[in-house]
């Protein structure tokens, strides 16, 4: 671990010029700050931490830790998955989430300018009075902006619009130095030297921190229809899913699930939205996909072809939802799956690989083959049509350690397939400091001293957000 | 059975605006829906169907043109055929004249269908309005008995076993037919509706009835001038939170709870 120093009174002092008012010492500080939704991969208390409020705040405070060689972890909403603003090494924590204010919208460049601390479901609720639509949707709606910028989160409408990657035209950042910096601009097309956007997008706090963001927006489609297909069994579910595209249907979302997932879900939400059975038939996985459009008329004859489509590979039947409360109630339980399975489980940890959309059906069974072999249950959905899996390993009556150690045995077996297949170790979580060992696996020394390269040039006395990515303490 | 739900078009919000002029209902840019309890209405006699493949489910609306959305929306989840009562005469309606003009409307829908409806299924209130006085009224023309607040209907012998809600508890209650059932929200929400229903649903044949298919409706007792209701002012209600009902194995046991409820919030 590198030598950091501890945060002294001189230096609470000096950061109280810095942010008056806001410096959490000690016991004072919200446990929460220790780490993210995956306790799993370990959790420690910051020193201090500081509900930051401008650029000037931040590098102010970076400044300080920078000279006082003091690690600096940035946090939003603390909804990540991969444990990557787990302050793992003390020292100071800086929270976004009071820098919480959409700053403006620039309605001829289709742009919108925000606080890292905005929340995802506030964005996409205030960009359609304007009547624009914020494209990415990942199922953490509660989650912030920054932290979905520096995990390039994804979500459920990756599969027509792309991730979060695709929406970021510029960001003011903090550099560890304390210096301000501003990378790209509303402009849509750029040839101007590296991209230094793209390069804090998905970095994960390991780069600088960032403090404003200039969103893409798209103008809001104004007709939406989902449809539910019920399948016998997951094959033959999973199998329609390279279909769609042959067909040349551009669904906005694609998902795929099994029962047992979705009644997890349910029974979290306290309702019943999906039919189990089709006429006397149990239903065993389910594909679930949107369209959008400008109308119904538009749309019609499309869900008419998919739903045809879909009837012939073997669906039990395809229910429709086309109106607000049946849209809301869909997509709600779709949403709720982590929650669900949270809920009903006392040891869990996952796994977010990508793999090609036509290998989904193979990979799927390597998995569960996989996974018998272990004493936890594999529980797993995803997002059918980028090929990003959500893969769980839960226990309720496990021993810790006997569980880290089956589950590390279970993610390097299906780590390694992942990436045979042609797949990545994450499509949208993020590496933080639970994956970083797959990453290495999988990416080679020669990629990982890439990136370890970046990081020094941002970041030369490795404070910010140490132990993450492609650095190990 | 025959049956016959009755659906009302309402806009999608439970926060209604209202134009202070004209103390109307403001539509404009308000997505509509069926009113929520009426889909439940639907539910109900669906779940009959499913039982009893013989059902026929024939869905009335009463309503601008627009209404046609939400007739093709029931005949998408489970309705037979639809029926559209519509016409610039029954505007403004008051629930009494509404009521009225729908128990000629129902007897003109009978003839064209050659048979009576064993059962009327109404939602309990439509959430613009909130009077839940329609369906109670139009059991009261027909003359026929009714029960309010069903959860969930049961087909049998000559008549419906309807479970309903009441304050401190479910009652199942018999009921012959013919009879009116009004329904609140049951532990399910209305199906999905079927590709396939969708599309014979975009299909279907609507009939709209307007004052010259109802000759026999006297037009002094229906729209804004046949209405005795006069609306003076609208508001919307404030919120009330919901409360909160301790039912533990004994009484003391809920003594308890509800003592230790009371000192924490510091109210002994």
């Amino acid at each position: 671990m590198p030598n950091y120093n501890a945060v002294t009174p001189e230096i609470i002092a000096q950061l109280e010029k810095v942010a008056p008012g806001h410096v959490v010492v000690g016991a004072d500080v919200n446990p929460d700050y220790s780490r993210d939704e995956m306790p799993i991969y370990g959790t420690r208390m910051p020193e201090v931490s500081i509900d930051v409020q401008s650029t000037e705040e931040v590098a102010g405070i970076m400044k300080i830790c920078y000279e006082n060689n003091i690690p600096v972890t940035t946090r939003g909403a603390g909804t990540g998955l991969a444990g990557g603003c787990t302050p793992i090494c003390g020292g100071v924590v800086i929270c976004t989430m009071r820098m919480n204010k959409i700053l403006s919208y620039d309605l001829e460049n289709f742009a919108v300018t925000v606080q890292p601390g905005v929340l995802l479901q506030q964005l996409a609720d205030d960009a359609l009075t304007h009547g624009c639509m914020y494209p990415p949707d990942p199922g953490e709606k509660m989650a912030t902006l920054g932290g979905n910028v520096s995990t390039n989160a994804g979500g459920m409408r990756a599969v027509k619009y792309g991730c979060t990657r695709d929406y970021v035209r510029a960001l003011t950042v903090v550099l560890p130095t304390g210096e301000i910096t501003h990378f790209g601009s509303t402009v849509s097309k750029t040839s101007s030297g590296y991209s230094m956007t793209n390069l804090m997008v998905g970095s994960e706090g390991t780069l600088g921190v960032i403090t404003e963001m200039t969103l893409k927006l798209i103008p809001a489609p104004k007709a939406t229809i989902s449809l539910m297909a019920p399948f016998e069994d997951l094959d033959a579910c999973i199998s329609t899913v390279p279909k769609v595209f042959m067909n040349h249907f551009k669904p906005q979302a694609l998902e795929f699930f099994e029962k047992e997932i979705l009644i997890s879900s349910e029974e979290y939400l306290g309702k019943q939205v999906f039919p189990r059975q089709i006429e006397g038939t149990d239903v065993g996985a389910y594909l679930l996909m949107t369209f959008d459009g400008d109308s119904d008329d538009e749309l019609d004859p499309i869900v008419e072809r998919a739903a045809e489509m879909l009837l012939e590979e073997g669906a039990l039947d395809v229910l429709v939802a086309d109106t607000a409360p049946k849209l809301k109630d869909t997509w709600a339980a779709r949403s709720s799956f982590l929650e669900g399975i949270e809920e009903q489980t006392k040891l869990l940890d996952e796994c977010d690989v990508v793999v090609p959309v036509n290998k989904i059906a193979d990979y799927v069974r390597f998995v569960n083959a996989t996974g018998d072999q272990f004493d936890f249950t594999v529980k797993y959905f995803g997002h059918a049509g980028d090929g990003n899996l959500h893969i769980y390993t839960c226990s309720n009556d496990m021993a810790e350690d006997e569980f880290r150690k089956q589950v590390d045995a279970f993610m390097s077996a299906i780590y390694k397939k992942a990436v045979e297949l042609g797949g990545q170790i994450s499509g949208e979580h993020g590496i933080g400091m639970g994956k970083v060992k797959y990453l290495a696996e999988a990416v080679g020394p020669v990629n990982m001293q890439l990136m370890q390269g970046i990081k020094k040039v941002f970041d030369p006395k490795m404070i910010l957000n140490p132990g993450k990515v492609c650095c190990t303490l | 059975m025959n049956i016959l739900v009755c659906i009302k078009q309402v806009p999608d919000t439970n926060e209604i605006k209202i134009d202070p002029e004209t103390n109307t209902l403001i539509r404009d840019g308000v997505p509509s829906i069926i009113n929520p309890f009426d889909g439940y209405a639907l539910e109900a006699a669906a779940r009959i169907k499913d039982k009893n493949p013989d059902t026929r489910i024939v869905v009335l609306s009463m309503g601008p043109q627009q209404a046609e959305a939400a007739l093709r929306e029931a005949l998408a989840i489970a309705a037979d055929k639809a029926y559209l009562v519509s016409d610039r005469a029954f505007g403004g309606s008051d629930t009494l004249a509404t009521s009225y003009i729908l128990s000629g409307a129902i007897a003109k829908v009978e003839e064209l269908e050659g048979a009576k409806f064993d059962a009327i299924f109404c939602g309990k209130q439509a959430i613009d309005g909130d009077t839940a006085q329609v369906g109670p009224e139009l059991a009261e023309l027909l003359g026929y008995p009714q029960v309010t607040y069903g959860l969930e209907a049961e087909e049998v012998e000559g008549g419906l076993h309807i479970l309903k809600e009441g304050e401190d508890g479910n009652y199942r209650i018999g009921v012959k037919c013919p009879c009116l059932i009004t329904y609140t929200k049951p532990a399910f929400d209305p199906r999905f509706p079927t590709i396939k229903r969708k599309m014979a649903a975009r299909k279907a044949q609507i009939d709209v009835l307007t004052t010259t298919e109802l000759p026999g409706i006297d037009l002094t007792r229906a729209g804004l001038k046949g209405s005795p209701t006069r609306v003076r002012k609208t508001f919307v209600p404030p919120r009330k939170e919901a409360g909160v009902i301790i039912k533990e194995e004994t009484g003391e046991e809920s003594a308890a709870k509800l003592f230790t409820a009371l000192t924490e919030a510091h109210v002994i």
